[in-house]
């Protein structure tokens, strides 16, 4: 990092920024956001929107500010009348290459393009040329991509590129017939595209989002011959609130479960039951494989993207991969299962939802494997933003709910449950049982805050009773490509590894609400808001340890027997395939951390 | 028709031919510079770019496919589907333009049965419009692969299409640019070589 200053004068305003500054950074010291579409701190500079233009004394024309250097002496203007008119007619250029669907387009009201159109007082569509037309791919189960509505940013590429390193997304063609999609304009669904939906958080417009399966749930709602039953996953409880102006990490566990019954739903599980259920089984898994010989490292399986880029990418570390099915299957084949035949029910006629911060859950749903009661296990996924938005459909006044509690019996959980939303909870959890297990002594401390933190890979290591065992966690594909390389040429060893797809982990997930206008996705401090509500909910807890949630102890003793016990092996249990096309990821330089 | 997969020996031979020349190139360069003479060379092979090629490239340069698929959309050059053994490029440049240049334009869309920019069904006749080929004192000019026609009459092209015919595809002239195996040599130089050369 450069640490020479230089000073500029910024709007009558000086500054001192870094020699190797941007206009727009060293702006944002004198207190101005520059209007932006294409930018993102995080990522490479493109240059390519050019809404944040400035004026340099002595330059001849604008120059964007995003990937403009700082001089000394510099002498910059970011609102001159006749900017502010350069800037808009490049909205409005922008907007002439547009659908006019705001009204029924998924991202009305949250939209960048739309905002800088209200900030710039559009008031008229004056240039209006030939539009492109492109067919919209609904391939994929998670995420829908509509070319018409793309203003060819580029920061889906990119964050797919340089954060997630599966460049499933690239520029195809050129002028006024590029697109964004996959290799050799393939649908989605028959390209490497793993469904994290980080790209679903970087679109500033309508071109990608999650695909809406509100509807079908509002169908098996209203159908009075279903049992609708839903299970809610930790990182929505801390996230579901932004939307109804509730801060980040702001716990509303009791609201949401309130909500879900407003909203019609019979049952209300928790996924932190099944989470405590997969510790049990991954934990045992884990010293099985260390007392048996078995492939090491582990990998957890909880993230379904990563899943599908180890089959797409890294198909030699497939038997590394635990075979504990994630938390929503095993909530979705127990509840068809355990949970019918406890009530009676047909298996048939239960409808199975699951409120998930992530677009990959609704793809590993539809996994066919996922079909242990015979049925399919989990019939819909909802992200958090799909709850929020049938919540405000229903007219529900969120804020004021009272707080409700889950049903039995798949709604008890416990602390190591709930840290599986951020990254390092998994392996937290999974080191509190397991300590347990191996040792037979009681932990002094469950907190293993070595393997807590948003450094891209964090390793540790952890005497189980003069057993040593080496851990990483890691989060972000790319780094997990980096940690993988390193693995396989030697240059890393452990015994046990978490892998999250989601920079911060399932809080920071593709499904997640949009961080508030003014606030970057990937926004370091923003997601600590997050993961701090998640680690207080743990730290309230009185149990905080899977193993020992009486719920778990019970559906041991009256239905599943052991840990890796046959019914298990059936219920909780999977496997994995070597997907095509092959995937070549490409290598970061640095880590990337949060 | 001829498919944009390849399923002929001949193609198994040209891509063992890509691979070793990535071997033999990969330690000169790094892998993102490497991709556009590559691609060249594919081109040469193949004279289009076939997926197979594109999947061998990305595993080979460690490149996503997505990203090769950018470069090879990007530039008019490179071309994903099989070329015709016979491209027909018809001048509506000015002069041709207005003395009867569209009118052979679509006297050969008839003949042929398919418009510009597409193939016909038996591989053999590609249909193209240019803007000029330099000749424009012979107007209307086309042009078939390396052939140039000059004061084209629609009457005399079924002729013109039957002397291909009889030829075949075995029999067109090669079309190879050799700009990357032999940096040396200039376009003109090995389009007059070429235009010798049967196969």
């Amino acid at each position: 990092m450069n640490e020479k200053k230089v000073t500029l004068t910024i709007d009558g305003i000086q500054v001192v920024a870094r020699a190797d500054a941007t206009i727009m950074e060293a702006a944002e010291i004198a207190g101005l956001c520059i209007p932006r579409l294409c930018y993102h701190s995080r990522l490479s500079e493109a240059g390519a929107c050019r809404v944040c233009i400035v004026e340099v004394e002595g330059m001849k024309n604008f120059v964007p500010s995003c990937c403009t250097r700082v001089a000394e002496g510099m002498v910059v203007r970011t609102n001159s009348p006749d900017l502010l008119k350069a800037r808009r007619d490049i909205v409005e250029l922008l907007l002439d290459n547009h659908p006019e669907d705001c009204q029924t387009c998924a991202r009305n009201g949250d939209c960048e393009l739309q905002t800088l159109a209200q900030q710039f007082g559009i008031r008229e569509r004056l240039y209006q040329g030939e539009r492109k037309h492109f067919p919209v791919d609904i391939s994929s189960a998670s995420i829908v991509r509509d070319p018409d509505k793309c203003i060819l940013c580029g920061k889906c590429v990119r964050v797919c590129s340089e954060i997630q390193g599966v460049n499933a997304l690239s520029f195809s063609h050129r002028g006024f017939r590029t697109n964004v999609g996959p290799a050799f304009d393939l649908p989605a669904a028959e390209s490497v595209c793993v469904n994290c939906g980080q790209c679903t958080l970087f679109c500033p417009t309508g071109a990608l989002t999650e695909r809406d399966d509100t509807e079908k749930v509002w169908q098996a709602l209203s159908d009075p011959s279903k049992v609708v039953v839903v299970q809610i996953a930790p990182a929505v409880r801390v996230a579901l609130g932004e939307p109804f102006g509730f801060q980040p990490g702001t716990d509303l566990t009791g609201q949401t479960v309130a909500a879900l019954r407003r909203l019609g739903f019979d049952r209300v599980f928790d996924t932190q039951f099944s989470a405590d259920l997969t510790i049990m089984e991954e934990a045992h898994e884990l010293l099985h494989r260390l007392a048996h010989g078995g492939k090491l490292p582990m990998f957890t399986s909880c993230s379904p993207a990563w899943i599908k880029f180890c089959e797409h990418f890294h198909p030699d570390f497939l038997e590394n991969l635990s075979t504990c099915k994630s938390p929503q299957q095993m909530m979705g084949a127990l509840i068809k299962t355990y949970y019918a035949r406890k009530q009676g029910l047909e298996a048939a006629s239960i409808y199975s939802v699951s409120i998930m911060p992530c677009t990959a859950k609704k793809f590993e749903a539809a996994r066919p494997e996922m079909k242990a009661s015979s049925f399919q296990d989990v019939d819909a996924v909802l992200t958090t933003r799909e709850l929020a938005r049938m919540i405000k459909q229903a007219g529900l006044k969120f804020s004021e709910l009272k707080p409700e509690e889950f049903d039995d019996p798949l709604g008890e959980s416990t602390g190591a449950a709930t840290i599986f939303g951020v990254t390092g909870g998994v392996l937290e959890a999974a080191l509190r049982t397991a300590y347990e297990a191996a040792t037979g002594k009681e932990l002094e401390r469950v907190d293993f805050n070595q393997v807590r933190g948003f450094e891209g890979i964090r390793e540790a290591e952890i005497d189980l009773d003069g057993t040593r065992i080496k851990v990483a966690v890691v989060h972000g594909l790319a780094n997990t490509h980096r940690l993988l390389t390193e693995i396989r040429a030697g240059q890393r060893h452990y015994h046990f590894v978490e892998v999250m797809t989601c920079p911060g982990g399932c809080l920071g997930g593709g499904g997640q609400p949009r961080p508030p206008q003014g606030t970057e996705p990937l926004d370091r401090s923003f997601y600590q808001k997050r993961a701090a509500g998640i680690y207080t909910i743990d730290s309230r807890k009185i149990i905080r340890q899977s193993h020992k949630n009486p719920q778990i102890k019970q559906i041991y003793a009256e239905f599943l027997g052991t840990p890796l016990g046959e019914k298990s092996h059936h219920l909780l249990h999977t496997h994995y395939h070597h997907r095509t096309p092959k995937g070549f990821a490409s290598i970061r330089e640095e880590i990337f951390n949060l | 028709m001829k498919k944009n997969r390849l399923d002929t020996a001949e193609a198994g031979v040209s891509l063992t031919s890509l691979s070793e020349f990535i071997d033999r190139a990969r330690p000169l360069r790094n892998a993102q510079s490497l991709l556009m003479g590559t691609l060249h060379h594919t081109q040469e092979l193949f004279e289009y770019i076939p997926r197979e090629a594109v999947e061998l490239i990305s595993e080979k340069l460690n490149l996503p496919t997505a990203h090769i698929y950018g470069m090879i959309t990007f530039y008019n050059y490179f071309s994903l589907k099989p070329r015709p053994a016979y491209q027909i490029h018809v001048c509506k440049g000015t002069a041709c333009y207005v003395s009867g240049g569209s009118r052979v334009l679509e006297r050969l869309k008839q003949e042929l049965k398919i418009d510009v920019g597409e193939v016909t069904p038996d591989g053999l006749f590609g249909l193209n419009v240019t803007r000029c080929l330099g000749c424009c004192g012979l107007a209307p000019v086309m042009q078939v692969n390396e052939d140039v026609y000059v004061r084209v009459v629609p009457e005399r092209l079924p002729a013109i299409l039957n002397s291909y015919r009889q030829k075949g595809i075995r029999g067109k002239a090669s079309t190879r640019v050799g700009a990357f195996e032999h940096p040396g040599q200039s376009r003109y130089d090995n389009k007059r070589q070429a235009t010798g050369r049967r196969r």
